[in-house]
């Protein structure tokens, strides 16, 4: 394996996370473990309210576990301060100083731990550089646009030269286009740095295009960890098939195609229109997106949907249409735990 | 542009009782403050003559004021940094989530709905030399709570004025500053404690650059009512003790019974006229200079 070979650079074992106590208690983060290797940019996805930033959180020192341990470089550190755990944060609003310039915001770091000003100053500049900032030394956040100032919250994170980068959604507040090219660059910027990040988001497109794993969590469980293909391909439970992919995998109910006792799911592309068919739909919409069409369908009551070539046939809504796919292509789920069958 | 002279008659009509209420209640006092600074008065009051601007100047120079001016900025020094720090204090501790915060939240921000009238009687009553709290606790270290009493003492008397002021002023600073301590994202400390930042570092590195506004503000106001101080005098000691009229401010010089200018309409404008001068000085010089190290907005 690629992956999860070397030293692990955090480790994660049984790790709870309670809130509040008695009956209003709410467990955030539940028996969670996940050895992250060096060099590994280790994604923690799933919906808002799963877990995720809670548990970068714990790693980070900003919350102490309810139980289990944190590992950081096989040191353990729950009882360790965050400015001892060797980590950098980037947030999600990016948490920079509206009153310093970009040269101060980003120097701050070393500042606190007492770093002479001129060594201060060259760091700041390197840093500065690698984020493509130098001009912008002398500006205060306020001047920035939001791309540039996420850049100056990277740089403040990549400034001390830590080992572990922490990093809570920062790319939810930018605009589609940005987010696009700024994912690049945090792969690029993960390359060049021969770093290991850990990375929260809920955009599964973000997960899939820059993480070497992935961690999906989901009501505080961790359902699958893998490589974005292993975690597409081969989703664990039912959750994990539907959260990733656009549009979702399509979720039979039990019953429609095998046992009474299982969900066959079966993903949008693979869901083709075909004279030998066991499916029967009538379509309800079709959405031609240029590249591709999505042929939305009703099967009884389940809506079902099928990525189609723009270039083969596409039937009219109100046409009653018979879907098939190759029997290897389907994916079946435990009804009643939602777990991965065979 | 049609339109919108169109629209004058009506903004008119709409500005009119604002306007009405700022023409009678203040420009109009102003006004005939600064006309009245002009004239010279006899003794008794009675018979006045116009003796022109020169007047301002007379009255600036002469004694009473000069003195009352002393006196003034001295309460001012006394009272607005100490009651920012304190102030500042006590914010700071009841921003912490602790249990029963609640309570000192509102004892902290009681004063506010504390009347001059009111403080100056509870400090009145609590530093009396024969009944008061304080004299009793305290005269063993400070002497001079008994004899004669903090009120009663030329030397002292300034001080207790000056703390029955801190006290009453203590809840609005107090509210303002906790107002905009809660205003400050909670991300900035957490990154800052990350970055390796002790809690004294996250104060002066992040605490008071982002309340950096509101302190301004707060200043500003404490200074004005510092110098505009009357009803704590008035009350506590009457610009007294005498004859060194060791607390009599410009206002109560002003306004007081016990003021030597008591009869004197004229020389009483003027005064006025310079205290708000004074007061307008100040705030400019503190807006100015402080406002290019005060950082507003995200």
């Amino acid at each position: 394996m690629a992956y999860g070979s070397g030293v692990a650079q955090v480790r994660l074992e049984h790790i709870t996370k309670t809130f509040g106590t008695g009956d209003d208690a709410v467990r955030a983060v539940d028996d969670v473990s996940i050895d992250i290797a060096h060099h590994e940019f280790m994604i923690l996805l799933g919906p808002s309210g799963c877990g995720k930033s809670t548990l970068l959180r714990m790693v980070a020192g900003l919350e102490d576990p309810t139980s289990g341990e944190v590992y950081i470089a096989d040191a353990l550190v729950n009882d360790v301060e965050p400015k001892a755990r060797d980590i950098a944060m980037v947030f999600q609003s990016y948490a920079l100083y509206p009153h310093k310039t970009v040269r101060a915001n980003i120097e701050f770091p070393l500042k606190v731990r007492g770093v002479s000003k001129t060594e201060r100053a060259a760091e700041a500049l390197r840093a500065a550089d690698v984020l493509g900032l130098a001009d912008y030394m002398h500006r205060k956040p306020g001047q920035l646009s939001g791309g540039q100032r996420q850049r100056v919250a990277l740089a403040r994170a990549i400034v001390r030269n830590p080992a572990v980068f922490l990093m809570d959604e920062p790319l939810s507040n930018l605009d589609a286009k940005l987010r696009g090219d700024t994912r690049a660059e945090l792969v690029d910027l993960h390359r060049r740095l021969d770093t290991t990040i850990l990375y929260v988001t809920h955009d599964q497109v973000e997960a899939m295009t820059m993480g070497t794993r992935v961690a999906v969590l989901n009501q505080g469980r961790l359902q699958q960890i893998g490589t974005p293909q292993q975690v597409y391909d081969q989703p664990a439970t039912a959750f994990v098939a539907q959260f990733i992919g656009t549009p979702p995998m399509n979720l039979l109910p039990a019953g429609m195609l095998g046992s009474a006792d299982v969900h066959v799911g079966i993903r949008p592309e693979h869901l083709e229109l075909r004279s030998d068919g066991n499916i029967h739909a009538v379509v309800r919409q079709v959405e031609h997106l240029g590249h591709e069409i999505l042929l939305i369908g009703d099967a009884a009551g389940t809506k079902l949907i099928a990525r189609l070539d723009p270039s083969a046939f596409v039937p009219k809504v109100g046409d009653p249409v018979v879907f098939g796919t190759d029997p290897g292509r389907l994916h079946r789920f435990d009804a009643a735990t939602g777990e991965r069958v065979s | 542009m049609k339109r919108r002279l169109r629209d004058v008659p009506w903004a008119l009509a709409m500005l009119l009782p604002s306007l009405a209420l700022i023409a009678v209640w203040t420009v109009y006092p102003l006004v005939k403050a600064i006309q009245n600074g002009h004239l010279r008065c006899d003794v008794t009051g009675t018979k006045c003559r116009d003796a022109g601007w020169g007047r301002y100047v007379d009255v600036f120079k002469s004694r009473e004021f000069q003195h009352a001016l002393s006196v003034s900025l001295k309460l001012m020094v006394l009272t607005v940094p100490t009651g920012l720090v304190l102030g500042i204090a006590l914010a700071v501790l009841a921003d912490k989530q602790l249990r029963g915060i609640g309570f000192f939240r509102t004892a902290f921000s009681s004063t506010v709905a504390t009347s001059v009238a009111v403080a100056s009687l509870v400090w009145f009553v609590l530093l009396q030399p024969q009944i008061g709290v304080l004299a009793d606790l305290f005269s063993g270290i400070f002497p001079v709570l008994k004899n004669p009493g903090l009120l009663n003492d030329p030397g002292t008397a300034l001080f207790a004025v000056a703390l029955s002021s801190i006290w009453a002023n203590l809840g609005f600073t107090f509210i303002i500053v906790t107002a905009a301590l809660q205003s400050v994202p909670r991300d900035l400390y957490e990154s800052a404690y990350v970055d390796g930042a002790g809690s004294f570092t996250r104060f002066t590195n992040v605490t008071i650059p982002m309340i950096a506004p509101t302190l301004l503000f707060v200043g500003v106001v404490l200074t004005t009512r510092a110098l505009q101080t009357y009803g704590e005098v008035a009350l506590l000691t009457g610009g007294g003790p005498n004859p060194q009229q060791s607390t009599t401010t410009i206002p109560y010089l002003i306004y007081g019974k016990n003021s030597l200018i008591h009869n004197d309409l004229g020389t009483k404008s003027a005064a006025a006229v310079l205290l708000f001068l004074l007061s307008l000085i100040f705030a400019v010089v503190q807006f100015r200079g402080l406002e290019k190290r005060v950082h507003y907005g995200s």
